[in-house]
């Protein structure tokens, strides 16, 4: 028996994280970036993409009839130099793994989503953002340098500012169609403990949730609030805003003090991949928000660490089976400060149709970068999640008109059902990017499944 | 790709002037507009489901295709995927006939089996080699009841039914480790142009319902499916029934 795999052996069937929309591709997993640009000059006439952990809802990172990079072999932590806050990895390392070897350090990923589950090559591609974005920005914006594999196979390195900074910017939020990011340099942020200092308030409609983002999300490094979707009347969009600041030592009560830069991260347990579809409907929608409403009550000045402020879904493994067999989807777009009007209009939306949204996240974003597709912009955003049932389709396609027509957009990395149209309509520099990317890879050879659905290349 | 809530972006039709594929495509294009490739001989009536769908704000591409002329079969294939990824394939040719003379005529037997299985077989291998490279896809069959369980009024039609029924059946199996779903659809009597005139059964249906069957199959990644539904516990039970009492039913 030979140790080397038949090709026929390395056929995966690959989902996102919504878990719908599969398809088949050969599967290759590089150790080094050699591996990396033999894999891509390799590719067939469907192409090639690179993969991290899977965590984008949608089809980016799957290739129907091609190949697929599982970028997750090039794992090292090159180099942390704590007094500058610089870091040398490999694009397959985990933001989970980088903060753990980053922290005891004191040095902070300024930039985190909801889950650690992402690797950094993914993070780039999607230029993903968290609850610090008014202050930070998005991903791209602390990427020193990075180390890019381009369809001809050779290895450049780029700068934000360098002699390819246009590349390298195509490359931030291009949701891996440029080429495959093997290796990038990162500048963190110094911080004393890994707390947060964490005010909470319950408020019990949406207008006064949103007047206060607007009014006083400046003093807070990171702010985020969850509303109620389901309770109607004069208590619509009631929710939880959480805004925190990282701790300082002096804030820490005593028995912390000695490890200020201990990282919890429980995970408690997983989700069994038995829930038949519909288990999450109206009813449990209902039970969901009184329990998260309830659970969280106005209290300021409280400790917290990283997973019970940032990360609350990473304790459950796995939560995306809890949707069943059908998948879910999440609906993720921005409109300009000006319309926070839409926010309202979309829940009503939503409402009206019957369907239940149990996780609705509403952040306001600050200045976004050069990236042409880079998802934030000022103004507000939204997260609805779904379970994939009758009528979603035509309420998602309703809600992409209120959207688009507001001058907003939605985020590749959530997205799994739209139109070509609608990206061309909410990503106006799309052209900019197209002509950047075909000067670096004229033959089309990086591809997905998205790639095709929207008509990104 | 057929998106996250089942919105197809392509449909090949292989039968293009079909009333009930005609309608499993207006069942997608009703929702989101779409690519449309309609295989069919040049007519009047393919003319006129391009120019609806169409107004539907479809783009709609025809090829020539005759079921009979086999040889031709690759190139129709070749020319249907040339505009991209085939999301959806429906084979809904077929010929009904007239069981008398297709029993006691051969060049009218021959006509039905050829049409209804051994094209379809052909277009089947063709369509399965073009998504097994896509990694997706999903090939819908129009199988009928009729092949369940040959009745004395209309074998011949079943006959050849029964063979496009476990062709397709076994092409469900062979084709899932490659990312294509295979949805085998017996609908049961289906008031269309090829009925016209004809007693119906009970449980008799409409080309909108065994439509929107169809769609439903697609999008939740069925396998096999009656339309209407009930008549696979119908089917179940004659499956059984003894013959002296089976050749006495009124069907």
């Amino acid at each position: 028996m030979s140790s080397q795999p038949s090709p026929a052996d390395q056929q995966r069937r690959l989902h996102g994280w919504g878990r719908t929309a599969p398809s088949v591709a050969e599967v290759v997993t590089p150790r080094d970036p050699d591996e990396v640009a033999a894999a891509v000059l390799g590719a067939g006439p469907r192409g090639v993409i690179a993969r991290g952990l899977g965590r984008s809802y949608g089809d980016p990172a799957q290739n129907g009839g091609g190949r697929v990079v599982d970028m997750t072999g090039l794992s090292r932590i090159h180099s942390i130099d704590a007094p500058s806050g610089l870091v040398d990895v490999d694009a397959g390392v985990s933001l989970d793994t980088l903060m753990r070897a980053a922290l005891p350090f004191g040095l902070w990923l300024p930039v985190l989503p909801g889950t650690r589950q992402v690797t950094i090559g993914g993070a780039i591609g999607a230029d993903i953002h968290g609850k610090a974005h008014h202050v930070v920005g998005s991903f791209g914006n602390h990427v020193e340098s990075m180390v890019l594999v381009t369809a001809d196979g050779t290895v450049r390195e780029l700068t934000p500012d360098g002699p390819e900074s246009e590349l390298f910017w195509a490359t931030v939020g291009g949701m891996g169609l440029t080429g495959i990011v093997v290796r990038a340099r990162l500048k963190l942020h110094h911080v004393e403990t890994a707390y947060f200092l964490v005010d909470t308030d319950q408020i019990d409609n949406l207008d006064d949730l949103m007047d206060r983002q607007t009014r006083d999300d400046d003093k807070y490094a990171e702010s985020v609030s969850w509303f109620d979707a389901v309770t109607t009347g004069p208590h619509f969009g009631r929710g939880i805003l959480t805004r925190a600041n990282h701790a300082t030592l002096a804030d820490l009560p005593e028995k912390l003090r000695d490890k200020p830069l201990k990282f919890d991260a429980p995970q408690l347990l997983t989700v069994p991949d038995v829930f038949p579809p519909g288990m999450l409907n109206k009813l449990t929608g209902k039970i969901f928000s009184e329990l998260w409403y309830r659970k969280a009550p106005t209290k300021h000045g409280v400790v917290q660490n990283i997973t019970q402020f940032l990360h609350p879904l990473d304790i459950i493994g796995e939560w995306n089976r809890g949707y069943g067999p059908n998948g879910f989807l999440q609906y993720q777009f921005v409109v300009p400060p000006g319309r926070g009007d839409v926010v309202r209009t979309v829940l009503e939306r939503v409402t009206a149709a019957g369907k239940v949204s149990a996780l609705n996240v509403l952040k306001r974003f600050g200045e976004g970068n050069r990236a042409p597709l880079s998802f934030p912009k000022p103004g507000w955003t939204l997260c609805l999640d779904f379970p994939v049932g009758p009528g979603l389709g035509e309420l998602c396609d309703e809600l992409d008109t209120i959207v688009l027509d507001a001058g907003g957009r939605h985020y590749l990395a959530k997205e799994s059902r739209t139109s070509a149209e609608a990206i061309r309509r909410g990503y106006p520099r799309l052209d900019e990017w197209r002509k950047v990317r075909a000067s670096v890879d004229p033959e089309g050879v990086f591809a997905s499944d998205m790639s095709r659905r929207l008509e990104l290349v | 790709m057929i998106d996250a809530v089942g919105n197809p972006q392509s449909i090949l039709l292989l039968g293009g002037t079909s009333e009930i594929g005609l309608a499993v495509v207006e069942a997608f294009a009703s929702d989101r507009p779409m690519r449309v490739v309609l295989a069919a001989r040049p007519s009047p009536r393919l003319d006129e489901a391009r120019a609806r769908l169409e107004g539907r704000g479809c783009t709609v591409e025809t090829v020539e295709f005759d079921a009979t002329e086999l040889a031709s079969h690759a190139d129709v294939v070749q020319k249907s995927f040339a505009g991209g990824d085939i999301d959806v394939a429906v084979v809904a040719f077929g010929l009904l006939g007239d069981n008398e003379q297709a029993w006691t005529d051969v060049a009218h037997a021959v006509e039905l089996a050829q049409v209804n299985y051994t094209a379809a077989v052909s277009v089947g291998v063709l369509v399965a080699d073009r998504m097994k490279e896509q990694g997706h896809g999903s090939l819908v069959a129009l199988s009928s009841v009729a092949g369940e369980r040959a009745r004395r009024s209309n074998f011949v039609y079943g006959s050849t039914k029964a063979g496009l029924d476990a062709f397709y059946s076994g092409l469900t199996e062979a084709l899932r480790p490659h990312g294509v779903v295979v949805t085998v659809v017996r609908p049961g009597f289906v008031h269309t142009k090829m009925t016209e005139g004809m007693k119906a059964a009970p449980l008799s249906t409409t080309p909108e319902a065994v439509a929107e069957v169809v769609a439903d199959a697609v999008r939740t990644h069925k396998e096999l499916v009656w339309a209407p539904a009930p008549l696979r516990f119908v089917m179940s039970a004659l499956r059984h029934v003894p013959r002296p009492i089976f050749r006495r039913l009124p069907i």
